[in-house]
């Protein structure tokens, strides 16, 4: 298969989401670390409760709690903000799949990829059956 | 124990549990949430949403790098991901009902399952002869994987068989909050006679949507506790890279033992403690 600089190509697409998935779990790790290191110095000495299932507080449950909560840096508010990064990082990949196919002028995959970007939408905003 | 002694003992066990889930391909989410729940009483929701967020972290790693090796196919992997994230969306939504002692449970089997499969060293003949199938050829799934004697093309086949099976791998994936690897591995390589390599690579690239497909659905009912995932996610991240990097000079078949008995062995405890209702 030849390959001109102008046309779009499985091997460019597969590069690009490469570099879009490394990009993607290194800030995520990234501001986890932070957030840990946040939570450990201001609570490391508490006794943390894993064992009673309580469930998160609403506000570590949805995007604008989490990113308020992390803006006034608040530490599970910031590693929740990673761990979103991290969520969001095979969301941002699905997305760009739909791009790159339809620049293959791929319509078939257009269409599938769009079907798996509706399914993982609906699950993050929060529907479940 | 305060939180520095216990975070700091949860990533040690994540990092072992990453390790050894590259080194053996079973990927590290499998014995992580076993850990979490009988050796420190976490509670298996928790246990299950820090778990998920790590198999998002270490399947998006690894994808990145075999991704750009070519022998993952985006079209195979993008089309079976409507039937993982459905399955996913599914077993999310049962896990919300279900009781935690019959998740324990089911856990367990699949463990039990995982040790089995794990025995088997799960290398199988991919078939080259034989009638093309349409559904493949409509969906373009065949394709080729780099090989020393040049490209190697495929021929894809029992698209349907796959994608029900992918399905189920899905389910039990947002079910229990694993990347259901090794079940993703069989649809591929057993039904739909993809290449061995192909077929791992494509799974591994799957598992970060679907985990992400169940991940919405968790964080929103409060299963992803951030000091309990912080260091689960750091620690399997790490243990994967690290296993990733020794994996060629590693000898696989007596860990894969090991890995497979401790498998095994923590299937069994977690059915024993969840019909015990002690999970």
């Amino acid at each position: 298969m030849s390959e001109s600089p102008n046309q779009w190509s499985d091997t460019r697409t597969e590069a690009m989401i490469g570099s879009l998935l490394r990009a993607g779990v290194l800030l995520a790790a990234s501001v986890v670390l932070l957030g840990g290191i946040v939570f450990l110095a201001r609570h490391g000495t508490s006794m943390p409760e894993y064992r009673v299932f309580q469930g998160e507080p609403t506000d570590l449950r949805a995007l604008s709690g989490i990113v308020s909560f992390a803006l006034s840096f608040h530490a599970r508010g910031i590693i929740q903000l990673g761990l979103l990064f991290l969520i969001a990082t095979p969301l941002a990949r699905v997305a760009f799949s739909v791009v790159a196919f339809a620049l293959e002028r791929d319509a078939l995959y257009v269409v599938v990829t769009l079907v798996v970007l509706a399914v993982l939408i609906f699950s993050l905003a929060g529907a479940h059956l | 124990m305060n939180t520095i002694e216990l975070t700091a003992l949860i990533f040690l066990g994540s990092s072992l549990a990453g390790f050894l889930g590259a080194l053996t391909g079973l990927g590290g989410g499998v014995i992580v949430t076993p850990l979490l729940t009988l050796a420190f009483g976490v509670d298996i929701r928790y246990a299950i949403g820090a778990t998920l967020v790590s198999v998002i972290a270490t399947s998006s790693g690894a994808a990145a790098a075999y991704v750009r090796e070519g022998y993952s196919n985006i079209r195979i992997g993008m089309f079976l991901e409507i039937a993982t994230t459905l399955g996913a969306v599914v077993g999310a939504s049962a896990a919300l009902r279900l009781p935690t002692s019959a998740i324990a449970v089911i856990f367990g089997i699949v463990l039990l399952g995982s040790a089995y499969m794990s025995r088997r060293g799960g290398r199988w003949q991919s078939a080259t002869t034989g009638p093309p199938d349409r559904l493949a050829a409509l969906l373009r799934m065949n394709s080729t994987f780099p090989s020393l004697e040049g490209p190697q093309s495929y021929q894809v086949r029992g698209v349907p068989g796959g994608f029900s099976l992918m399905f189920l791998a899905g389910v039990i994936s947002g079910l229990l909050g694993i990347g259901s690897g090794a079940m993703k591995v069989i649809a591929m390589d057993q039904v739909m006679r993809i290449p061995f390599k192909v077929s791992t690579t494509t799974s591994n690239f799957m598992i970060g949507v679907t985990a992400a497909a169940s991940a919405g659905i968790y964080l929103q009912r409060g299963y992803v506790d951030p000091g309990l995932a912080m260091p689960v996610m750091l620690g399997v991240l790490a243990g994967s890279f690290l296993g990733a990097r020794v994996l060629p000079k590693a000898t696989s078949q007596i860990l894969r033992l090991v890995f497979g008995t401790t498998v095994a062995v923590l299937g069994v405890e977690m059915i024993f403690h969840g019909l015990t209702g002690r999970i």
